[in-house]
């Protein structure tokens, strides 16, 4: 080695230690919880959006769990894995969290969650969630606040059965675009007339794919295409003249956040979804109209899942009285969920993750004329995800 | 048969995009030998200026003429500040100090803009379709990209093969030394050379913008296929670079188009479904190796180099 490369080693060295040892340190008493989710990127204004919610609920319960302080660390991932893999380690071993929240991608919380699971640290998704964690890799110590990815296109197929013989399908090639189709395939008994797998995250352009449905003319064009993709994915379907020509179907592609920007191509398109700004129960009620208060806007679906997120750490904290060692017990307390959920009754099932209603929405103006969504109908009642039946958890 | 039409006008769209990209990254690196990795950067900055003018002056044509102009200002001063210390360096140096301008600027990016990003409208006047081709509606934007984007090609080619200037250019790209003895101001032309590359890249970049929105980092995703664009035609070609863009735009867009299909038809649905993607992905790759293999330089290496 020579002298210069020593003196870059050094350097970088030294670097790394002032970086490691100006990082503030977290008070060693009060609930410490890790927050990863997006807040770079085309589709940092999700995470935003999460962390918002996130502190709207610390809002409401006075930043304290019995008793205790409340410490959130927002971490970026950057839609990579191995960011949010590394961002989870550091707030598990160096930051010392009880537990981690947040991640929005499937992708990036596959390759995350042991970091926090395997180390005795809870972690409650609220976003993602991909087929593996709810079948053979289900794990005691992680708990969604969201659905498995499945659930939902399920809930679309069903529509669709009902309104359309053949649909053609479109989604992003990574976890939760596979595991979208195979839910929506699941149950559509038409003919599924065409499937494009675009590039993710890269791939923000879709004339191909869209050159290629007008070719197919199918009845119907379904599409996941999360944020940032969904904005890009119905402008072009409006310029490439296809609006209005065949019927567009979606699920979580249109949200709160890219209403504002894209609501005048999509007024009146249909969705199935866990919730909606306008699900009638006083938790919903309080956050919805907390939320518009203090941020101006409408929540999203991410939005709601985070706030739950919180509500459910809190009723965890307090139903073991601030004991934070006590990890059986804080384990049990999450799994009775025993909190005002913002989609009304909640409940776990065997895998952890939600047992609940999916509901049909569409795309309406409110009073003010504002784009928000509105629920049209209830697909499923109390709806189980289809990997649970491979979940070795016993309750 | 429209289909196929079609996806070719998609895949000569993407590869104008690619090509303005492409050409400065291969004028910087023909004939001044220099690797700048943050051309992507430049691309994201014009998108981003792009997207601040054009709300502030009220015309998409104006915005877009100011962030060029601007562009070309942060590629000048990027010249005379820092790549200027770098030519006689190796390319490793090169790397290192171009890759830290990537992290810089996408920091400061999101320092002044914010993590969000940015959205560029299309111009209403352009949001239509046009009926190029008989019972196929085309985007009017995606086809005034398509000719603005020519129209730069061309208008490039004039320069450097018509003009004085492209004259020197050349000939700074076959031999330096010789042209500086001859009495060229290589200073000055260099500078200029990374503007008119930082003006071309901003172009692209605000071009792109309303397809693929603005964000950090968004530069790097389409450099690596700019890069694959420059090695396939031959390094300070722009010849190559323009016949190599259409080249990769053309591939990319059909291997999307057909390959997954073509695969449906020969293994079962699963296999297809999971290959297909890939397969596609792939497929520019597979082409430069190809390429490489036959033509070590690329198929229109510069003179000289």
């Amino acid at each position: 080695m020579n002298g210069r490369a020593i003196g870059i080693f050094a350097v970088v060295g030294l670097l790394a230690l002032v970086f490691w040892v100006s990082t503030p340190s977290v008070k060693p008493d009060g609930v410490r919880i890790g927050f990863v989710t997006t807040l770079t990127t085309g589709t940092g204004v999700i995470g935003a959006d999460m962390r918002d919610a996130f502190e709207l609920a610390l809002d409401h319960m006075d930043r304290t769990m019995a008793g205790l302080g409340v410490t959130v660390l927002y971490e970026d991932d950057a839609v990579d894995p191995d960011i949010g893999r590394q961002a989870t380690e550091r707030l598990v071993q160096r930051d010392n969290v009880h537990f981690v929240s947040g991640f929005i991608w499937s992708n990036v919380l596959l390759a995350s969650y042991r970091a926090a699971t395997d180390n005795d640290v809870f972690l409650i998704g609220a976003n993602a969630g991909p087929s593996q964690l709810a079948g053979e890799a289900c794990t005691p110590n992680f708990f969604s606040t969201s659905w498995q990815n499945d659930q939902t296109t399920m809930a679309m197929g069903e529509v669709l059965n009902s309104k359309v013989s053949n649909v053609y399908v479109m989604a992003p090639n990574y976890a939760a675009g596979r595991n979208m189709i195979a839910g929506f395939e699941r149950t559509f008994r038409g003919d599924v007339s065409g499937k494009a797998l675009t590039q993710f995250p890269d791939q923000l352009d879709f004339a191909a794919e869209l050159a290629n449905i007008r070719a197919a003319a199918p009845e119907a064009v379904w599409v996941f295409y999360p944020g940032n993709f969904g904005t890009q994915f119905f402008q072009q379907y409006s310029q490439a003249g296809l609006l209005g020509e065949i019927p567009l179907f979606s699920t979580f592609s249109i949200d709160a956040l890219n209403l504002p920007l894209i609501g005048e191509l999509v007024e009146g398109t249909q969705m199935t979804q866990f919730w909606s700004p306008d699900l009638d129960n006083p938790a919903n009620e309080k956050f919805v109209t907390d939320f518009r208060a203090k941020y101006g806007r409408y929540p999203s679906f991410y939005a709601a899942q985070a706030y739950d997120a919180a509500m459910l750490i809190r009723s965890a904290v307090e139903a073991v009285e601030g004991d934070l060692d006590d990890l059986a017990a804080l384990r049990a307390a999450l799994a009775r969920a025993d909190f005002q959920s913002v989609r009304g009754s909640f409940a776990f099932g065997v895998n952890h993750f939600p047992i609940q209603d999916f509901y049909l929405r569409e795309v309406v103006r409110d009073d003010d004329g504002a784009f928000t969504t509105r629920i049209v109908d209830v697909v499923y009642t109390d709806h189980v995800d289809p990997y649970a039946k491979d979940c070795a958890m016993q309750r | 048969m429209t289909l196929v039409l079609e996806q070719a006008l998609n895949g000569v769209q993407l590869g104008v995009l690619l090509f303005l990209l492409a050409a400065g990254l291969t004028l910087v690196f023909g004939i001044m030998n220099f690797v700048n990795l943050a051309h992507g950067s430049l691309y994201m900055v014009g998108a981003y200026f792009a997207a601040t003018f054009i709300p502030w002056a009220g015309s998409f044509i104006a915005g877009a003429l100011l962030a060029l102009a601007a562009t070309a200002v942060v590629g000048i001063g990027l010249e005379i500040l820092i790549f200027r210390r770098l030519y006689h360096r190796d390319h490793m140096d090169q790397v290192l100090a171009t890759f830290g301008l990537i992290l810089f600027f996408n920091e400061l990016v999101l320092m002044v803009w914010g993590p969000a990003g940015m959205a560029i409208a299309v111009p209403h006047w352009l949001s239509g379709q046009v009926t190029l081709i008989p019972g196929v509606p085309y985007s009017a934007y995606r086809l005034a990209v398509l000719v603005v984007g020519l129209v730069a090609a061309a208008s490039l080619y004039v320069l450097v093969s018509h003009t004085r200037t492209g004259m020197r250019i050349r000939a700074g790209a076959s031999d330096r030394q010789m042209a500086e003895a001859l009495g060229v101001d290589i200073r000055l032309l260099f500078t200029g050379i990374v503007g008119l590359g930082a003006a071309l890249a901003a172009l692209a970049g605000l071009l792109a913008a309303p397809l693929r929105s603005v964000h950090a980092g968004m530069g790097e995703d389409i450099l690596v296929l700019a890069f694959v664009v420059v090695v396939i035609g031959g390094i300070g070609s722009i010849r190559g670079a323009f016949i190599a863009a259409l080249g990769v735009g053309l591939i990319d867009t059909i291997g999307r188009a057909f390959l997954p299909r073509g695969l449906d038809a020969l293994f079962s649905d699963t296999i297809a479904d999971a290959v297909g993607p890939a397969l596609s992905t792939m497929l520019i790759y597979l082409t430069m190796v190809m390429v490489l293999a036959i033509r070590p330089r690329g198929l229109f290496p510069a003179p000289g180099t």
